[in-house]
C-alpha cells in the first residue's frame, strides 16, 4: 500500500473555479467527487462500481411494506471539528436539504419521504425522519420507493454538523465540515484548494494520500501538457479533443490512459407536442436518418453509438434491443407516408459550447439528406433549458452539454425527470414532452417493488418500459459517452477508480502513490 | 476647476445608476429562468416557486430593481445564485488578476507604441516609417482572439518561451498583456508620431539643435516628454477598451480575472454576478474617462471647461 | 470622382481599396469559385479517427473538424463579414447621425437627455453589452447585425453631435436664421452637407470595427449561427485544435485582419482627404 510514503500529495487541475463544497448545493462535474471525499452519506458505492455498500450506516432493515427504513449508524464517527456524529445529525441534514431556504437542487430526490410536501412548501418539516436513539435513524416513506437506498447515498444526503452550518450560514459551502476522508485545509478563490487527510477517518487505511491539491483556472490543454511534464497528476477536465488522438496513439501513454463507461446518454429530444413531431412516423424517420457512427467519429471515437435511452452500464439496459438503425431510404419512405414527402422546416436547439454546435451540424446534415431542413439555434445553456421547458418553443433539442449523467445508478433516474409525466411540465426537463399514462403506471409499479428479492423482476419491468418508450421514439439516442482519464506515472490504484461511475471523475479516497516515487 | 470636477463626479454617479438600470432591464429580458438553474432537474413546481419567492424574483420588475438598488447603496452586491458566495468576495478574488493584466497591457502598449511612434517621427517618410505605419494599422485591425491564439502558437507551442496559459509568474503575464496591449500599441504609435512631428517643428527644439546638442539627446530630453503629455491623458480612456478585451483575452489564456467570471455567469444566468462585474467595469470606465479629462485639463489648460 | 482619384494616389489608401474590392469580388463570386459547398461534410475530409486534414492538393486550405473544405467556408465567410459589416455599420451610422444631429439642432432638454444617454452607453463595456443583447434575442444573421449596430452607434452620435453644434454656431448659419430660414431648411441646406465627410469616413472606418466585433461574437459562440460560415465561428469551432491543426485558425484569422485592415486604411485615407475634425478613435 502506498500509504507508507511520507506526505504523499497529488495535484489535480480544473478549468473552472469550484463553485461550492456544500453537499446540499454542489451539483457539477468538479465538486461532485470532492464533496464525496469531504462528506459521507448513510450508504456509498464500492469503489469503481455501481454497487451499494454501507457507509455511515453499518446496517439497515426495510419493513415488509417497503415504507420504513431503519439505519443503524456506525459508532464513534467524528466530524472534522472533533464532535461525534449521531442520529440527530442525520435528521438535521435531511431536514436542511429539503428546506426550501437551503435552495438545494437535490431536494426533489427526497420526494418519497413522508412530510416532503410540507417541508418543501415551508409549512412543516420532514416528519418521516425520526431519531430512535443516538445511533438509530428511522425514515418513513409516503410511498414505496425502490430507489430510496440510492437516494440516501447521494451527495445531497450527506451528513453535516448543525453547529458548523449555523456558524457559516450561506458560506458553509466555502467552509465545509463533514466526516469524510479528507478535510478542507485551504481555499484560495480562483486559484487553489488543499484537501488534507482526515487522521480519524473510520475506514482503516483510507484515504491513501496525505494531501490533494486542486489547482483551478487551468485550461485543459495546459493541464495536459503539465501532466506530460510530470507537474500534475490528474487533469480533472479530461483529455482535450485536440490532444486526444496524439496521446491516445502514443504508446508511451498506453498505461496512463484509463477508459471507462459512464451513465450518460446523448440524445435528441423530439417535442411530441409540436408539429410534425406529434407524428410517430416522423419521429421514427428522424431516428433512422442520423448516422450515429459518423457522429462518434467526429468526437474521435470517445463514445459508443446508442439505440435506447439507457446506457449499457445502467442496470436495465437491454442488450438485445435492436431499435431503429441508420437507413436514410427507409426514413424518407416513412416521411412520405406521414405526408412529408417534400420534407419540412424545423429548429434544432443546442448549447453553444464546443463540441455541441459541431455535433448539431452533423445532425443537421443527416436530416437534410431526408429533406428535413433544421435551423440550428445555438444558445447559452440556460436559454436552451428555458426553451425546452416551454411546450411550444423547441421542436428538437440536442442534449449534449446539459443532460449530464445519471444522478445514481438506477434506471428510474432516467425516467422521472426526463421522460416521465412529472418532467413534462412548464419549466421541466422532459424536453420531448412525452407523457404516456400507461407507461407512467408501469413506472410507479416498478418503483414500488421494494423487496430486494424482486430486484430482477424490477429490472425486467424497467427494461421493457424503456424499450417500449423507444418504440414510440420521443428521443433519438445518439451515443453513450466514454470517459478517458489520464494519470501521471506516480499514481496507482485499480483502473476502476480513475473512471469511477459514481465518484466522478476520480475516486480520490482510493488513489495512492506508487512505492518509491 | 473644483466645481468642474465636482460636477463631473456627480454626472459620473448618475451614469452609473443609469447603467445599473439598463443592465437590469436587459437581464430581465433574457429568456432564461435563473430559478430553474438553481432548482435542478428533479425539483417540484412548489420548490421552484419557493426559491423564486426567496430571491424576490416573483416581484414586479420595478420592485426587484428598487430592492437591488437599495441593497447596492448599502454596499451589498448580493450573492451569486449558483455559488451562493458574496459577489463582492468573488470580484475581490478575481479583480487583482484583471488589474495586473491591464497594468501589463498598459506597459506593453506604451513601450511598443511609443517606441514605434518615435522611430516613425524621427525617420519621417522613410521605409521604416511606412512599415511601422502598416504595423500600427494591423494592430488596430487584428481581433484580440486572433492575436492571442497566434502568440500562443508561436511563442508557447512552437518556441516554448512562455507557458501556454495560466497565472502566477511574470512569464505567464507576457503573452496576455501583449495581446491586450497590441491594439493600443497601434493607436499610440500613430498618436506619438504625429505628436512628435508637432513638437519637432517647434521653436525650442530648433533652438536646442542650434545650440549644438546631439540629435538623440534633443529627442529624448526635449521632444519625447513634450509629445508624451497628450498621450498620458489617453490611458484613462483605454480602460473602456480593456474592459471589453479582458473577456476575450482571459478566455484565450485561461486568466483567472473578472472577464472569465462574467462570461461564466452569463452562461448560467447568474444575474448578481453579471450585475456586479458590469458595474465594476462601468465604474472603471467612468473613472478612467474622468481621470483622462482631468489630466487633459492640466496638460492643456486651453481645453474648454464644459 | 475627385475623392476616388485622391484615394488612388495614396499608397496605403489604394492598398486598402484593393483589399476590400478583392474581398467583395470573392464574396460575390462565391457560388462559382468555391470547390465545395461550404456546409458539406465530406467523408474523405476527416481521417478515420476523426481528425481534420492539413492543406493538400484536394483541400487547398485543409478541412475542419467536420470534414468541410476550409477554403469554401472562408470564401462564403466573406459574404457574412461583408453583409454584417455593411448592414450593421450602416444602421449604426444612421442611428448615430440622426441622434447626433437631433441633439445638436434641438439642444435644450431633448439634446441634453439624448447626449447623457449617449454618455451612459459610452460607459458600458461594449462587449458585455453585446453578449447580453445576443442572449436576449435568438441569434440570426440580422440579429447579430442589429446587436452590433446597437453597440456601435454611440461614437458616431458623439462626433456628429459636436460637429452639428459647432456648425450651428457659425456665422453664416446665424445669418440664415436672421433671414428667417426655417430649422429644416438650415438642416438640409447647410448642416447636412457639412456632415457628409464625417459620415463617409465613419461609414468606411466603422465597418472595420463591425467586422471585428462580429468575429469576436462568433468566436465566443454567440454570433452567426452554424452552419453559416463566419470567419469568427470557423475559429470558434476549431480553436481547441489550434496546436495540432493551426491552419484552422491561421487562415480565417488572416482573412479577418486583412479585411479590417483594408477598411481601416481606406477610411484613414478618406479622413485625410476629406479632413473632418474627428476625435473618435477607431
Amino acid at each position: 500500500m502506498g500509504t507508507a510514503n511520507a506526505a504523499s500529495n497529488m495535484t489535480v487541475t480544473y478549468k473552472d473555479d469550484v463553485s461550492t463544497l456544500d453537499p446540499a448545493i454542489g451539483y457539477d462535474w468538479q465538486n461532485w467527487s470532492m464533496i464525496k471525499s469531504l462528506f459521507d452519506s448513510l450508504l456509498d458505492y464500492k469503489p469503481g462500481t455501481t454497487e451499494l455498500t454501507p457507509d455511515l450506516a453499518e446496517s439497515y432493515t426495510i419493513s415488509d411494506d417497503g415504507l420504513i427504513y431503519t439505519f443503524n449508524l456506525r459508532k464513534g464517527v467524528k466530524f472534522h471539528n472533533g464532535r461525534t456524529m449521531t442520529a440527530a445529525d442525520v435528521k438535521y441534514s435531511l431536514d436542511r436539504v429539503t428546506n426550501p431556504k437551503t435552495q438545494s437542487p437535490g431536494a426533489g430526490f427526497f420526494a418519497s419521504v413522508k412530510g416532503f410536501d410540507d417541508a418543501s412548501s415551508g409549512s412543516g418539516s420532514l416528519s418521516g425522519v425520526s431519531v430512535v436513539d443516538d445511533y438509530t435513524v428511522q425514515i418513513e416513506l409516503s410511498r414505496p420507493d425502490a430507489t430510496f437506498l440510492h437516494v440516501v447515498a447521494i451527495n445531497f444526503a450527506s451528513v453535516v454538523p448543525r453547529e458548523a452550518v449555523e456558524k457559516w450560514g450561506e458560506d458553509f459551502g466555502k467552509h465545509p465540515v463533514g466526516t469524510g476522508a479528507f478535510y478542507l485545509d485551504e481555499w484560495t478563490l480562483g486559484q487553489r484548494l488543499v484537501f488534507k487527510k482526515n487522521q480519524n477517518y473510520y475506514h482503516a487505511g483510507i484515504p491513501k494520500l496525505d494531501q490533494i491539491t486542486f489547482e483551478v483556472g487551468q485550461e485543459p490543454i495546459v493541464a495536459l501538457l503539465r501532466l506530460q511534464n510530470g507537474e500534475v497528476d490528474i487533469a480533472g477536465d479530461g483529455i482535450p479533443p485536440a490532444k486526444f488522438l496524439e496521446v491516445k496513439n502514443d504508446p508511451k501513454y498506453a498505461g496512463a490512459i484509463v477508459e471507462g463507461s459512464q451513465l450518460h446518454t446523448g440524445y435528441i429530444a423530439l417535442n411530441v407536442k409540436m408539429k410534425p413531431f406529434d407524428n410517430l412516423k416522423v419521429r421514427q424517420a428522424v431516428n433512422m436518418a442520423i448516422n450515429k457512427d459518423r457522429i462518434v467519429r467526429i468526437i474521435n471515437g470517445r463514445a459508443v453509438s446508442a439505440n435506447q435511452p439507457l446506457p449499457p452500464l445502467m442496470p436495465g439496459y437491454d442488450p438485445d434491443y435492436k431499435g431503429l438503425s441508420y437507413n436514410p431510404d427507409a426514413a424518407k419512405k416513412l416521411l412520405a407516408e406521414a405526408g412529408f414527402g417534400d420534407g419540412f422546416e424545423t429548429e434544432l436547439y443546442v448549447a453553444n459550447t464546443d463540441p455541441q454546435p459541431r455535433i448539431a451540424q452533423a445532425i443537421q446534415q443527416d436530416l437534410a439528406a431526408i429533406g428535413i431542413k433544421a435551423g440550428i439555434k445555438s444558445l447559452a445553456q440556460g436559454n436552451v433549458i428555458a426553451a425546452g421547458g416551454e411546450v411550444d418553443q423547441a421542436p428538437m433539442i440536442w442534449s449534449g452539454g446539459m443532460a449530464w449523467i445519471a444522478d445514481f445508478p438506477d434506471p428510474s433516474n432516467f425516467y422521472g425527470p426526463i421522460l416521465g409525466c412529472g418532467g413534462a411540465v412548464p419549466g421541466g426537463w422532459n424536453w420531448s414532452w412525452y407523457c404516456n399514462e400507461s407507461i407512467e403506471k408501469r413506472a410507479i409499479a416498478a418503483d414500488s417493488m421494494t423487496d430486494p428479492a424482486d430486484a430482477e423482476k424490477r429490472m425486467a419491468a424497467w427494461r421493457s418500459i424503456f424499450t417500449d418508450i423507444q418504440d414510440e421514439a420521443p428521443w433519438v439516442p445518439i451515443f453513450n459517452e466514454q470517459r478517458f482519464t489520464m494519470r501521471s506515472d506516480r499514481l496507482d490504484g485499480p483502473d476502476g477508480i480513475f473512471v469511477d461511475p459514481v465518484h466522478i471523475p476520480v475516486h480520490y479516497d482510493q488513489v495512492f502513490i506508487k512505492e518509491g516515487q | 476647476m473644483t466645481t468642474y470636477i465636482c460636477r463631473r463626479v456627480f454626472e459620473a454617479l448618475l451614469i452609473l445608476i443609469g447603467i445599473t438600470f439598463v443592465t437590469y432591464v436587459l437581464l430581465y429580458l433574457v429568456p432564461a429562468d435563473p430559478v430553474r438553474q438553481i432548482a435542478g432537474r428533479s425539483a417540484t413546481a412548489e420548490t421552484v416557486e419557493n426559491i423564486r419567492r426567496q430571491l424576490g424574483l416573483h416581484l414586479p420588475f420595478y420592485e426587484q430593481y428598487w430592492n437591488y438598488l437599495s441593497a447596492l447603496v448599502q454596499g451589498n452586491f448580493g450573492r451569486s445564485y449558483i455559488q451562493k458566495t458574496e459577489v463582492v468576495e468573488l470580484i475581490r478574488s478575481r479583480l487583482p488578476a484583471s488589474l495586473l493584466l491591464m497594468v501589463g497591457a498598459i506597459a506593453a502598449e506604451l513601450i511598443l507604441g511609443l517606441t514605434m511612434g518615435v522611430i516613425s517621427a524621427v525617420r519621417r517618410n522613410s521605409a521604416t516609417d511606412q512599415v511601422l505605419m502598416v504595423v500600427s494599422f494591423i494592430g488596430v485591425s487584428a481581433p484580440q482572439f486572433v492575436v492571442g491564439i497566434l502568440l500562443l502558437y508561436v511563442f508557447a507551442v512552437l518556441l516554448g518561451w512562455f507557458p501556454i496559459g495560466g497565472y502566477g509568474t511574470f512569464s505567464h503575464l507576457v503573452l496576455p498583456a501583449l495581446t491586450l496591449g497590441f491594439l493600443g500599441a497601434g493607436w499610440y504609435s500613430r498618436m506619438m508620431r504625429s505628436s512628435m512631428l508637432n513638437v519637432l517643428e517647434q521653436d525650442f527644439i530648433r533652438t536646442a539643435r542650434a545650440k549644438g546638442l546631439s540629435k538623440a539627446r534633443v529627442i529624448l530630453r526635449h521632444a519625447v516628454p513634450n509629445a508624451l503629455l497628450p498621450i498620458i491623458a489617453m490611458i484613462g480612456i483605454d480602460i473602456g477598451i480593456f474592459m471589453s478585451g479582458i473577456v476575450v483575452v482571459e478566455s484565450v489564456f485561461g486568466w483567472p480575472g473578472i472577464g472569465q467570471l462574467a462570461w461564466q455567469a452569463i452562461q448560467r444566468v447568474d444575474i448578481p454576478i453579471i450585475m456586479g462585474v458590469t458595474l465594476v467595469a462601468a465604474c472603471s470606465i467612468v473613472l478612467g474617462n474622468l481621470v483622462a479629462d482631468i489630466v487633459a485639463l492640466f496638460v492643456d489648460p486651453r481645453i474648454k471647461l464644459r | 470622382m475627385n475623392i476616388l482619384r485622391e484615394l488612388l494616389a495614396r499608397k496605403l489608401g489604394l492598398f486598402g481599396l484593393m483589399t476590400v474590392s478583392f474581398t467583395v469580388v470573392v464574396a460575390i463570386l462565391a457560388p462559382w469559385i468555391t470547390p465545395y459547398a461550404p456546409d458539406l461534410q465530406l467523408f474523405e475530409g476527416l481521417t478515420l479517427q476523426g481528425a481534420p486534414l492539413p492543406p493538400n492538393s484536394q483541400f487547398w486550405l485543409g478541412t475542419d473538424l467536420l470534414g468541410r473544405d476550409v477554403l469554401s467556408r472562408l470564401i462564403y465567410g466573406a459574404q457574412t463579414s461583408l453583409i454584417i459589416g455593411v448592414a450593421a455599420n450602416g444602421v449604426a451610422v444612421l442611428i448615430g447621425s440622426v441622434l447626433g444631429v437631433t441633439a445638436g439642432m434641438l439642444r435644450g432638454i431633448v439634446g441634453a437627455v439624448l447626449m447623457r444617454f449617449t454618455d451612459l452607453m459610452m460607459a458600458f463595456p461594449a462587449l458585455l453589452l453585446a453578449i447580453v443583447l445576443a442572449a436576449i434575442f435568438k441569434p440570426s444573421l440580422w440579429i447579430v447585425a442589429l446587436v452590433i449596430a446597437m453597440v456601435n452607434w454611440v461614437q458616431v452620435a458623439r462626433v456628429i453631435y459636436s460637429e452639428t453644434v459647432s456648425l450651428a454656431e457659425r456665422d453664416f448659419i446665424d445669418a440664415e436664421r436672421g433671414l428667417g430660414a426655417s430649422r429644416s431648411r438650415i438642416l438640409i441646406r447647410h448642416i447636412t452637407p457639412h456632415l457628409v465627410p464625417s459620415i463617409i469616413v465613419f461609414g468606411t472606418l466603422g465597418i472595420s470595427t463591425t467586422v471585428l466585433l462580429e468575429a469576436t461574437l462568433s468566436y465566443l459562440g454567440i454570433g452567426v449561427q452554424p452552419p453559416i460560415p463566419s470567419w469568427g465561428n470557423i475559429i470558434f469551432e476549431n480553436q481547441t485544435y489550434f496546436a495540432s491543426a493551426p491552419w484552422l485558425v491561421f487562415f480565417p484569422g488572416f482573412a479577418i485582419v486583412s479585411l479590417a485592415l483594408g477598411f481601416n486604411l481606406m477610411g484613414d485615407a478618406l479622413r485625410e482627404i476629406l479632413d473632418p475634425t474627428m476625435k473618435g478613435r477607431h
